[in-house]
């Protein structure tokens, strides 16, 4: 079920999340091409307010975007509505970003990662 | 020594009262053969209390669709032939609207939808205005002569799984008629219908599929037509109108 606001949501998050999705992949082929440790991943990450804004708009992005498109999917092939399905969207959109909130935090700011 | 008359093996839908099963009867086969003759064949010489309906009989009036063998059909343009298999035929009420009885389903919902939609003309001008001139290579002019052909006849609606899924949906024949003013110079109702469409069952719950663009009998695309309200409503989104 989605009007224009949540319509307008998912397809703004997904257009955010198409070059941050390129560059996690960029990333992610660089670090294994390089042999990187984890040490040597979290000496660059650590401190760094560009990684920091990178996977956080990355994390919100992905919090929104997906929230709204598992709310669909719940009200289409379950038949959840009404205040059952908002509370549903919502707590989709809560853990994911506070899962990926504590994650970006760990590997820029929180000075060690776990 | 003349053929052995070919039967045809037809099972059609009989609903009274919320309750239902297939019925089937044995119906010979002619050369040139619609489903509409069949249905009407059963209904003269087998079993008069079948409820089907029909108008025209030549695609006109969009008033005998059926689903026929899973699929929605105009019955009265859909030959035997074509959609034949292993000589059977499942004939049963459209998709996604309420039986009234046997094959003949209640189209309100459709229509209801047609009003929520907005997708009601509303003239800018009165009768005693000059009558308005449209060119007829006029760009908006060609997109709303894309999606007029529509006979109601609900086949798209029956073909919508967002439908099946989602009974708040306006559905593509309302939207893809909200698409068609839209591109109407001559309309002045264009805020409230672009409003009208971007509601909860709005324009925005199409998952484009095209179901109706494979099944509409006129060869619409109703998913393009939502597409450009989509398209309009982002505008407006952003406070621009196109």
């Amino acid at each position: 079920m989605l009007n224009l606001r949540l319509y307008m949501a998912q397809r703004l998050t997904a257009l955010i999340m198409v070059p941050l999705v390129l560059g996690h992949l960029g990333v992610m082929i660089y670090a294994v091409q390089g042999g990187l440790s984890v040490a040597e991943i979290l000496a660059r990450t650590q401190g760094s307010l560009a990684w920091f804004l990178f996977y956080g708009t990355f994390v919100a992005a992905v919090a929104v975007h997906a929230a709204i498109g598992l709310r669909v999917i719940v009200f289409e092939v379950l038949g959840v509505k009404g205040m059952v399905l908002d509370l549903f969207a919502w707590a989709v959109f809560v853990i994911l970003l506070g899962l990926g909130a504590r994650a970006v935090w760990s590997v820029t700011f929180a000075g060690s990662f776990l | 020594m003349d053929q052995p008359e070919q039967l045809l093996d037809v099972s059609i839908w009989r609903e009274q009262n919320g309750e239902g099963h297939f019925e089937r009867f044995q119906v010979p086969r002619r050369e040139n053969q619609t489903i509409l003759d069949i249905v009407a064949w059963v209904q003269h010489h087998a079993d008069p209390t079948l409820s089907y309906r029909f108008a025209c009989r030549v695609g006109m009036c969009g008033s005998c669709a059926m689903m026929v063998n899973g699929a929605p059909r105009w019955t009265c343009r859909t030959h035997v032939q074509k959609v034949v298999k292993d000589n059977r035929l499942e004939i049963a009420p459209l998709r996604n609207l309420p039986v009234i009885k046997d094959l003949a389903v209640d189209m309100d919902p459709f229509f209801d939808k047609w009003v929520a939609a907005d997708a009601v003309f509303q003239p800018s001008k009165t009768r005693h205005d000059p009558m308005a001139r449209i060119a007829p290579d006029d760009a908006m002019r060609i997109t709303a002569s894309e999606g007029i052909e529509c006979i109601n006849c609900a086949v798209c609606y029956a073909a919508c799984d967002v439908v099946a899924s989602n009974p708040e949906y306006l559905g593509p024949a309302a939207l893809n008629r909200a698409w068609t003013l839209v591109n109407d110079s001559r309309d002045s109702g264009q805020d409230k219908r672009l409003h009208a469409v971007a509601q909860n069952g709005g324009c925005h719950n199409c998952h484009a599929q095209q179901g109706c663009a494979q099944y509409c009998p006129n060869e619409l695309n109703p998913t393009a037509s939502i597409s450009g309200l989509k398209r309009v409503t982002a505008k407006s989104f952003f406070g621009r109108s196109e």
